[in-house]
């Protein structure tokens, strides 16, 4: 009998306003998969993973995380449990420096030094970011920024990640860096791995499945590699 | 030369008590973007909840046998009484509005500032309250200049306090974890760190600095009056503007400014209208630098 | 019913612990060294009882036992809405303008007075309602141009022999000018800093009215202002006209019926006129208002002087009633009192400011026997009402719908 997915979403609707903005999302993500989400700009993307960690309230519908209802949680109690989301457009605390972003990536951690050997790691990986280790987030550029968010997702060793547009924004180098990492965490340390990209092809080469979000609802669900083979897809969002 | 140095003693006595008080505005304000109107009336609390303990502790004999310690565990516990104060004023009138719009809040804050205040008048008398000033009589001069004790232990104990909050802001995880709430209060949650307790925190800590500004109000000035809270109120929170809303050291320093330009206004242009000269400097700072002197330090991502 | 009590019994039971060890240090702890809890425990058990009672009210009102009580209520309340549309608007109007005409002669100098009262703060009201409600800018210090309107109308009485109806422009003018020296500066702020300093320049008018005594008689206050006066025809050795200064109260409630009549159309017009639209739509969005290409800092200005005019004939009336001005009466919690006016009755609409003014000064009245509490319950109760009904007593009716409103 196979374990229960990951993280599974059942039916999800949250509203804006009398405005409906999910309107019965269900998706599932297994242990060790990488799971892509792709759609337009405001079909709801970041909805869903903000509903989710439960920063947005859930008008109808489930969430399972390993099997557990966590709907209605309050969202600090995600990290601990081993859900952590890496949001949209970085935020990054501005007035903080990058070692103290750093160290509240693990803020729900207590082993002090498997923290300090992560913050090692995490230093040899961005050796940007250790040049910079006192300097206030907020003069970061913007690339610098994305990988000081990504290492304080790293920081986390969260056992699932959701990840919102982790390339917006980027140079293409950087965006290869951050998606080598993706890739590493995911084989090495088997982390779960959620992904909203608006990248799309990026997103579908990295991840085994994707669905596609459109004004709120999942119209696709398929194996990574047959979306981007199906001609609408390619039509709608891999730009052919 | 001499007036000017008693001025400037006096100005850093009272420019220190606004800084405590300050504190408070500007750390709420820092994480929930409300100007907390009932602050004022944790100052006065705190006034009067200090006489009443050391006056219980005159009539059992024990200030007399040992008055430091009677001193001291009145702070404490004074501070305990306003913080706890603070925390259900929060979870009753402010935490069931906090997604409303900013004008309900102020206005639900704006009530318990009446409340509180009336509240102290009906269980505490109209009248001011005395406090035991025999017991800090006495100082030190320098020829013209004279610092009664009483001073040097406001400005000590000012000092010990302003300190001490800058060690557990700036040098603690819980510290981090409250100026991470200010910065962001979404990213924050994700991070493990529980904003309504990071806020009852910190209105625990503001009330708990005013509450001994209180006590050192009452000493200095030589009672309580429930309606103390008032004025000081809204010229700490000017402070705090002045410094750059939610910036603990812009509070302090804005405390202290507030304080100078009061006193030598009052000593060296005109005594009756030293109450003014605090917005004045105010409306002066926020038109050539409205974020105040240090910048503000709020949550960017709310608009 | 049992399930929805359950759900709050513990945060109930917690904060009447809370309540008892707040109060006790207050009530409790005696300078004679003696600890009592007699008194504590009378008070708590008053507010137990009470808060129990409204607590029962919410649990049954939420499981819904009391439906079949509310049901006659709400049928009896939209059979009179749907009649009472079915009657034009300016019936109703009129008829209570001539309830209002008609006042006087059907009551005594009480009730009289409590009504010119209500009318000088339905202007109060309205215009307050013009700065905060129409255009979203948090005055707090609003009552210093009713204070400016009082004291302007109380010099030009005392020291040249102005009439009323002289005094009156004029004192509006020196009101319309307070407004732009005050907002000049403070309008290019944010809007809790704005807060702030509209509070702290409401304090500084008080504190120049309190301290300036060559020129206001500092707390002792003006005295011997003469009331609004007509010419009245004579026909004693020949024909004439003398001048009949209006001090009987019914002619002053005319007056001050005139004034709140002029300040609800003047506040329905520019409600319903371009610079109402472009004043709200200020409140609603500034930078995208801006970007319309309209100019943000004119208009606020406008909306700041139009606010401070009504109080400045409010003020004037004022002082010409009570023939005497003192700084007492320009205090902070005056503001206070007027932005709850204007916020309880419904920001923005005239007919729920005219209630909340209404309410606002006709409970208290009524209320007279404990005035001790009174104050208490006003905090109270601007909490609470913030707490359950922020909308006000009668919300304002958007102008327009939003397409997304009509989908569903």
């Amino acid at each position: 009998m196979a374990a229960p997915p990951v993280l599974e979403l059942k039916n999800i609707f949250t509203s804006y306003g009398s405005i409906k903005a999910l309107k019965g999302i269900s998706l599932k993500v297994n242990q060790g998969e990488i799971v892509a989400m792709i759609g337009a700009n405001g079909a709801g993307k970041s909805t869903t993973l903000m509903a989710t960690c439960g920063i947005i309230p859930i008008d109808d519908g489930d969430i399972f995380y390993n099997g557990r209802s966590i709907r209605g949680l309050p969202p600090e109690k995600l990290p601990a449990m081993g859900l952590c989301q890496v949001p949209e457009g970085r935020r990054i605390f501005p007035r903080l420096t990058v070692h103290e972003n750093l160290e509240l990536g693990a803020f729900h951690r207590k082993d002090r030094a498997s923290i300090d050997k992560d913050m090692a790691n995490v230093y040899s990986l961005f050796p940007a970011l250790k040049e910079r280790n006192n300097q206030q987030g907020g003069t970061l550029s913007g690339g610098e920024q994305q990988m000081l968010a990504i290492a304080r997702a790293l920081m986390t060793r969260p056992k699932m990640l959701l990840m919102d547009e982790p390339s917006l924004g980027l140079a293409p180098l950087l965006v290869q860096t951050i998606f080598d990492i993706i890739h590493e965490i995911n084989e090495k340390d088997g982390t779960t791995i959620l992904l909203v990209e608006q990248n799309a092809n990026l997103a579908l080469q990295t991840a085994q499945r994707g669905y596609v979000l459109e004004t709120g609802s999942i119209v696709l669900e398929d194996e990574a590699s047959s979306l981007l083979n199906n001609p609408e897809i390619r039509k709608a969002y891999l730009g052919e | 030369m001499d007036y000017f140095i008693q001025q400037l003693i006096n100005g850093i006595t009272l420019g220190g008590l606004y800084a405590l008080i300050a504190l408070g505005y500007t750390m709420v304000y820092g994480v929930i973007q409300l100007i907390n109107f009932a602050h004022g009336e944790f100052f006065a609390a705190g006034g009067y909840v200090g006489v009443i303990l050391l006056n219980y502790f005159a009539g059992m004999g024990y200030l007399h046998s040992h008055p430091w310690i009677c001193l001291g565990g009145a702070l404490i516990m004074t501070m305990a009484y306003c913080a706890f104060l603070a925390m259900a004023v929060e979870k009753v009138a402010y935490k069931p509005l906090r997604h409303s719009s900013r004008l309900a809040a102020l206005l639900s804050a704006l009530g318990m500032s009446i409340f509180l205040s009336n509240g102290l008048m009906l269980t505490q008398g109209v009248f001011d309250k005395p406090y035991p000033i025999e017991l800090t009589e006495g100082g030190f001069e320098f020829g013209a200049i004279s610092i009664n004790y009483l001073q040097g232990m406001i400005v000590l104990l000012t000092i010990v306090l302003l300190v001490g909050l800058n060690i557990l802001v700036f040098k603690t995880r819980i510290g981090m974890a409250m100026r991470a709430t200010a910065q962001d209060k979404i990213m924050s949650s994700l991070v493990a760190i529980s904003s309504n307790r990071i806020i009852s925190i910190t209105f625990a800590i503001g009330a708990g600095l005013a509450a001994a500004a209180g006590i050192m109000v009452g000493f200095y000035y030589g009672s309580v009056r429930y309606d103390m809270g008032f004025v000081p109120g809204i010229k700490a929170f000017a402070a705090a503007v002045l410094g750059g809303i939610g910036n603990i050291t812009g509070a302090m320093l804005g405390g202290l400014l507030i304080g100078m330009v009061e006193v030598f206004g009052a000593g060296y242009i005109s005594g009756q209208y030293k109450d003014v000269f605090a917005f004045v400097i105010l409306i002066a700072v926020l038109y050539f630098k409205p974020n105040g002197i240090m910048g503000e330090n709020i949550d960017d991502t709310r608009v | 019913m049992i399930q929805e009590f359950k759900k709050i019994w513990k945060t109930y039971a917690i904060g009447m612990i809370w309540l008892f060890g707040l109060l006790w240090p207050l009530l409790g702890i005696h300078k004679n060294g003696t600890l009592t809890f007699g008194t504590t425990f009378r008070i708590w058990s008053y507010i137990f009882i009470g808060s129990l009672f409204c607590i029962l009210i919410y649990v049954l009102n939420k499981s819904g036992s009391l439906d079949t009580a509310k049901a006659p209520f709400s049928k009896a309340r939209s059979k009179l809405y749907d009649a009472s549309s079915m009657v034009p608007n300016w019936i109703w109007l009129s008829i209570a303008l001539c309830a209002a005409l008609m006042y006087p002669i059907f009551t005594h100098r009480y009730a009289q007075d409590v009504a010119i009262n209500v009318l000088i703060y339905i202007c109060l009201g309205l215009g307050l309602n013009v700065v905060v409600g129409l255009t979203g800018l948090l005055d707090l210090g609003y009552i210093a141009f009713y204070g400016v309107g009082a004291y302007s109308y109380a010099l030009l009485s005392v020291n040249f022999g102005l009439s009323f109806w002289m005094g009156l422009p004029i004192a509006a003018a020196f009101s319309l000018i307070s407004g732009c020296i005050i907002g000049y500066p403070t309008l290019r702020m944010r809007g809790d800093y704005l807060a702030i300093v509209t509070l702290g320049f409401g304090e500084i008018v008080r504190l120049i009215l309190n301290n300036w005594m060559s020129l206001t008689n500092g707390p002792n206050g003006i005295l011997g202002i003469k009331p609004p006066g007509i010419y009245i025809p004579v026909f004693e050795g020949g024909f004439g006209f003398e001048y009949f200064y209006l001090k009987k109260l019914h002619f002053l409630f005319y007056v001050a019926l005139a004034l709140a009549v002029f300040s609800i159309i003047g506040v329905y017009r520019l409600n319903h006129s371009r610079i109402g639209r472009a004043w709200e739509s200020i409140r609603e969005d500034e930078t995208a208002a801006e970007l319309m290409g309209v100019n943000t800092f004119l208009l606020k200005l406008l909306a700041y002087a139009m606010g401070a005019v009504f109080a400045g004939l409010a003020g004037a009336f004022f002082a010409a009633r009570m023939r005497f001005v003192s700084p007492e009466s320009f205090t902070f919690l005056e503001s206070a009192m007027v932005l709850s006016m204007v916020v309880l009755g419904g920001m923005g609409s005239i007919p729920g400011i005219i209630l909340g003014v209404a309410a606002l000064i006709v409970l208290p009245e009524v209320f007279r026997g404990i005035e001790l509490y009174r104050m208490l319950a006003f905090g109270a109760a601007m909490t609470a009402i913030m707490l359950f009904r922020p909308k006000g007593l009668i919300p304002a009716k958007r102008v327009g719908t939003r397409s997304e409103e009509k989908e569903s």
